[in-house]
């Protein structure tokens, strides 16, 4: 079918005083954008490959490079822009559903950034955390209702299974397949080193990575790959996965040429076929299902394992959210919509889903309504940007947080937003050997591990700004909030007074 | 000692190690105007064939057949680096002959040999291959 070329959305700025034409660009760049040409002695790009991911810009050791964004434009329209007029264009000649990934990045409110957090002053004092001590330390999972003594006046000990986590942080579910092994790698040494978790995602447990099962969050999803016995004894929490907050109500599609022998092996799927998540899983239509599912898994892992259920930030979440709480699940994971992916349609991810601020507030409003929010705990994750998004994710009543897109950052992502093509020049969503020896663990670790400990001492310092000396004080401390710009009905769903107030 | 020390399995083949080898050698302060428009000879050199990438250059050997063969003396070992006196070498390449590891190689003049002294030399004083390796893969360690 007759198509147009559209117009490249970035293009390659080269300084050709600065090139030397080392040819790094080339040699860097998978998709064949930078070209050294003989015959003119210089180097030449082809703008319409780039994808904007910084790689040529980020070796280049002459910073001769820049990608800049194209000022090439139809004719300006407020309704029909040049994002619509593109898509309109693709979807003609490919007749296909417009592929995304990472997460949501439209122009919808960032509550986060509208919110201001509270420190002592004068009557109530504030807390040096280089002085005394500070405690970030938190246990995810059910805890008792009340305490019971037995005839001697001993409190009897029936704490249901808890994670430890040194800090209230976990690296969110990403899968051996949507990302790769060195990846995976840098995760698991990093959760082991900070003594957290990191999350296998939906694409099994390579067995290279057991022996970091002490930090691992295993999950099971609708496509059940790579679950077996082993393998979820094999961690210290199972996560049954019930929506995604980039692609909430779908499932997920793993290409047949991304499964090669040794993803085949962990997925227990077919080499090269593709690997298809259903969008429900198929033995759940009710909570009662859900609560079969929670209860298989503790009596597979001998009742010693937390169960934690994921479910993406929807309309109804904070329903959603109470039945889980009654279904036996001991940990709740709510993923809003800024909350990234491998691959996802781009339609589902820029419409579907609410904010993780609006849904974690709702959620953990209602939970404490009903009386239930100690029977779970909540993680809250999708789009959190930095330590000051943690402590008002705390605030608004999480007891921690998942940590997906800001981690791949610390392994080198540039949020080129092209994961699905599977040609990650920076070694993480992609399986090409060449391309996956890019990152190397041993600076992808370090990286993560740097990453957790400044944003741990930066929420020392705010917490002891507010006088408050650990997460268990701050968490749902919704006094500790203040929103600025937000109308009644925002104020109202988050909980929280207006600056001022 | 410390010696520079390749890792093939993190090698990409991206050749920045040539090109800060080279900028180390001109002791300018910007490598764009180090070396816009030169020809480039660098003392480490990646060799590459398909998807494998190794990085070479002198491994300061101990007992180096290289200062044994050179006939000028312009060869010696100075605190475990191996050193090349160019006022000294009279270009007769045995020592490029001799190197079992192909790291020596003639000069840009053609009338000495240039090899790898641990930059010693340069304005950096560490390995510049290795400070520049976007993957570690060329480090710089004491490994006994």
């Amino acid at each position: 079918m007759g198509s147009f070329d559209l117009m490249p959305d970035y293009e390659v700025a080269r300084n050709y005083d600065r090139c030397i034409a080392c040819r790094v660009c080339e040699r860097q760049c998978s998709n064949l954008v930078h070209e050294y040409s003989e015959e003119i002695g210089r180097m030449t790009a082809d703008d319409s490959k780039c994808v904007n991911c910084h790689r040529c810009v980020s070796l280049c050791p002459t910073r001769a490079l820049k990608i800049v964004q194209s000022d090439n434009t139809y004719k300006l329209n407020c309704n029909w822009t040049s994002k619509s007029i593109k898509e309109i264009f693709t979807q003609a000649s490919t007749g296909s559903v417009l592929l995304s990934s990472m997460g949501n990045p439209e122009d919808y409110p960032v509550y986060f950034d509208k919110m201001t957090i509270n420190a002592s002053q004068v009557t109530n004092p504030s807390i040096d955390p280089l002085r005394e001590p500070m405690e970030t330390r938190v246990f995810l999972g059910a805890k008792p209702e009340k305490i019971e003594r037995d005839a001697n006046g001993k409190i009897k000990c029936n704490l249901s299974p808890q994670l430890k986590l040194a800090m209230p942080m976990m690296f969110s579910a990403m899968s051996y397949g949507s990302i790769s092994y060195n990846a995976h790698e840098s995760l698991a040494r990093a959760a082991e080193e900070l003594d957290i978790y990191y999350n296998t995602g939906e694409g099994g447990l390579n067995e290279d990575f057991y022996k970091f099962g002490n930090n691992t969050i295993v999950q099971v999803a609708s496509g059940r790959f790579g679950v077996h016995r082993k393998y979820l004894n094999q961690g210290a929490a199972v996560e049954i996965k019930m929506g995604q907050g980039a692609k909430p109500g779908i499932g997920g599609h793993l290409p047949g040429k991304k499964i090669d022998s040794d993803i085949s092996r962990t997925r227990m799927t077919p080499e090269g076929s593709d690997a298809i998540s259903p969008a429900p899983h198929h033995d759940i239509y009710s909570i009662e299902d859900l609560r079969q599912l929670v209860y298989s898994l503790k009596e597979a892992t001998d009742y010693k394992l937390p169960i934690i259920v994921k479910i993406a930030a929807v309309h109804n979440v904070a329903a959603i959210a109470s039945g889980i709480a009654r279904s036996g699940a001991d940990v709740i994971s709510i993923d809003g919509f800024r909350g990234g992916t491998g691959a996802a349609p781009t339609r589902i991810r820029d419409c579907v889903g609410i904010p993780i601020e609006l849904a974690l507030a709702s959620v953990d409003t209602r939970l404490r309504k009903e009386g239930i929010r100690d029977r779970v705990s909540i993680v809250a994750g999708g789009g959190i940007r930095s330590s000051t998004d943690i402590v008002k994710s705390i605030a608004l009543g999480a007891d921690c947080v998942y940590l997906g897109t800001s981690a791949l950052l610390a392994l080198g992502c540039h949020l080129c937003r092209s994961c699905q093509a599977g040609k990650c020049n920076w070694g993480i969503a992609t399986q090409e050997p060449e391309l996956v020896r890019r990152l190397n663990p041993d600076i992808g670790y370090k990286r993560l591990v740097n990453l957790m400990r400044a944003w741990q001492h930066e929420i020392e310092e705010i917490m002891g700004g507010m006088g408050i000396n650990s997460i268990e004080a701050l968490r749902g401390n919704r006094l500790m909030l203040r929103g600025v710009g937000l109308n009644e009905k925002e104020l109202g769903i988050l909980g929280i007074l207006h600056a001022g107030e | 000692m410390k010696r520079v020390y390749v890792n093939e399995k993190w090698c990409l083949g991206c050749h920045l190690c040539e090109y800060y080898c080279a900028f180390a050698q001109t002791n300018k302060k910007d490598m764009a105007w180090a070396l816009k428009d030169k020809k480039i000879f660098p003392n480490i050199r990646v060799e590459d064939d398909g998807a494998i990438h190794f990085a070479v250059s002198c491994r300061h050997c101990a007992e180096p057949i290289c200062v044994k063969s050179c006939i000028s003396g312009a060869l010696s070992i100075v605190d475990g680096v191996i050193e090349i006196d160019k006022d000294k070498c009279i270009g007769c390449f045995t020592c490029i002959l001799t190197c079992p590891y192909g790291a020596i190689t003639p000069a840009e003049n053609g009338q000495a040999i240039q090899k790898c002294e641990l930059c010693v030399r340069t304005a950096e004083g560490t390995p510049q291959c290795a400070a520049h390796c976007p993957n570690a893969a060329i480090v710089y360690e004491d490994r006994g």
